[in-house]
């Protein structure tokens, strides 16, 4: 079978590319190893309970009537409306270091005035550099690479503030530990604080839900549990794909979002293999705690708290498999409008250790992810002192849960720590979407495939 | 088509698009671009658009010619009247 395109992956950026070529009548194919949509933003159903996979938030909330925001450009570009996703904001969410913490939320006016308050030394310069930000253009595909850590040091002078504004920034999509590009860093500091959160009552499925539905209507085909096992390439053109069945398919086009590294190594020995340090390695463990009542009920009412316990912030792979020092917490029933959800949701993700991880034997594996659920009861305790004895269930996953599940090496949920923003690969008509291209994010994966769709097939026809 | 009916299938068009642009008012020297918001993916669409519907093709050199409503018209009349001759 022959089609213009076909789309390794049905996460949300192989949709979003889908979307696109099938609307403009072209014969696309989604195939998908897994037997769930999503990719790294999924979904699963577990003793009866919801769950989401990856999403804590989705960013770029935006007002109806700004037109120019990147959540209303990929809504138009997908023929949706914003009742297909559903999006409610949060309720204001904080940045928690030892003594200090800076409330933000949907009104950039909170975290400017918390900046004022707790660093007043800083406040004029915080104000002149987010002006700048601003006006910096992010979507410039072509901007070369510059240390985020070393441009904050040189506008804003309190180290401190500069690890406050890093920790959020750096746990919602840096690939790279330690320091992350300038440019994804403006595109996450907009997306999260000029932007802001926002979640569908019903979780991510419900964005997932309308883009498989959007995709089958505008004649997108999808073949679910079927695994490329090879990418075809003849010189250095592709020429299709080979599945784990044996069958093969050619195509004039490939996207894939099975990551940079795992696409060129379905190509095999043909293709020059990029080296082992384009391998992400930054991951997480998240533990989930199920609780009987809302967490507002007892008392906590934030949406997300970015935490950080020790005297610096270290965003890196630890050591051990986990590091207990930082980490997110996110109670989903602190969104707007979400009294619905059955139960009260705390979850809680550290930075892991991919390596630790993979070597663990299947005993040693139970043992650690049973402690991780002990380590969300004790910060569920921190948080709600009456948490505990609310609780239903925990579930976690780990490193190992996220690569076996979507294919992405060493659980790296950001990709690798270089970004190839326009989709190209040294093969030609096989490009890469998602996470790999460095677009954040929820909007920022659904971006990323219609960039990719636009650029390489629809603006040339 | 007449001008008239052109301008109608154009203003179709940018409400597929862009359905959450006011076309109420649209001028039709002014630049679309300006009025509303548009930017270089919505063009791309318009141009998309014009294909998939009425199988019109507006070259990458030309997509300028699309910036107005009276110069959408002056541009796409010639290639619409072409498409059906009655």
């Amino acid at each position: 079978m022959h089609y213009d395109a076909i789309i390794i992956g049905a996460s949300m950026s192989g949709l979003a590319a889908g979307i696109r070529l099938a609307y403009f009548d072209k014969r696309v194919l989604i195939l998908e190893r897994h037997y769930a949509y999503g990719g790294l933003n999924s979904y699963y159903r577990q003793d009866g309970h919801e769950f989401d996979v990856g999403l804590h938030a989705v960013t770029n909330f935006c007002d109806p009537n700004d037109r120019s925001a990147p959540l209303s450009k990929l809504l138009r570009q997908l023929r949706l409306t914003r009742e297909d996703f559903d999006l409610r904001p949060q309720s204001y969410s904080q940045i928690k270091f030892p003594g200090i913490a800076l409330n933000f939320s949907n009104d950039f006016a909170l975290l400017e005035e918390q900046v004022a308050r707790q660093f007043p030394k800083s406040a004029d310069n915080f104000r002149k550099f987010v002006e700048d930000l601003r006006e910096f253009n992010d979507t410039d595909l072509s901007k070369p690479y510059a240390s985020a850590r070393k441009t904050l040091q040189d506008r804003l002078d309190d180290p401190l503030l500069i690890e406050m504004l890093l920790c959020p920034i750096m746990y919602y999509g840096s690939a790279e530990p330690h320091d992350m590009d300038f440019t994804q860093f403006v595109t996450m500091f907009k997306s999260l604080f000029l932007e802001g959160f926002g979640r569908p009552p019903e979780g991510v499925r419900k964005i997932i839900k309308a883009l498989v539905k959007k995709y089958r209507a505008v004649g997108g085909q999808i073949k679910m549990k079927s695994g490329v096992a090879k990418i075809n390439i003849d010189a250095d053109r592709m020429r299709g794909v080979t599945l784990d069945t044996g069958e093969t398919l050619t195509a004039d086009n490939i996207f894939s979002s099975a990551g940079y590294v795992e696409t060129m190594a379905l190509c095999g020995d043909k293709a020059k293999q990029p080296p082992p340090e384009e391998t992400g390695a930054v991951s997480f463990v998240e533990s989930i705690a199920v609780l009987d009542t809302k967490p507002k009920e007892l008392g906590h009412d934030a949406t997300i708290v970015f935490f950080n316990n020790a005297k610096t912030f270290t965003y890196a792979p630890p050591k051990e498999l986990v590091d207990l020092t930082s980490g997110v917490v996110c109670s989903p029933n602190n969104y707007q409008d979400h009294d619905r959800l059955p139960n009260g949701i705390f979850r809680v993700t550290w930075l892991a250790s991919p390596s630790a991880w993979s070597k663990l034997s299947e005993s040693a594996y139970k043992d650690a992810t049973a402690q991780c659920n002990e380590h969300v009861l004790k910060t569920l305790n921190s948080y709600i002192p009456s948490g505990t004895e609310r609780l239903v269930c925990t579930d976690m996953f780990t490193p190992r849960t996220i690569e076996r599940y979507t294919g992405h090496r060493n659980g790296a949920v950001y990709g690798s720590p270089t970004k190839r923003r326009d989709g190209c690969t040294p093969i030609k008509n096989l490009y890469i979407c998602g996470t790999d291209q460095g677009f954040l994010g929820i909007v920022g994966a659904m971006l990323s495939g219609i960039t990719v769709a636009n650029l390489h097939v629809l603006s040339k026809a | 088509m007449g001008d008239l009916n052109v301008k109608k299938v154009i203003l179709e068009i940018i409400s597929i698009v862009a359905p959450d642009a006011d076309l109420s008012d649209v001028k039709t020297d002014v630049r679309l671009r300006d009025q509303l918001e548009m930017d270089s993916m919505d063009f791309l669409d318009i141009v998309m658009e014009l294909r998939k519907r009425y199988k019109i093709e507006v070259p990458k050199e030309d997509y300028q010619m699309l910036a107005s409503l009276d110069s959408c018209v002056e541009y796409l009349a010639p290639k619409f009247a072409a498409l059906s001759p009655a």
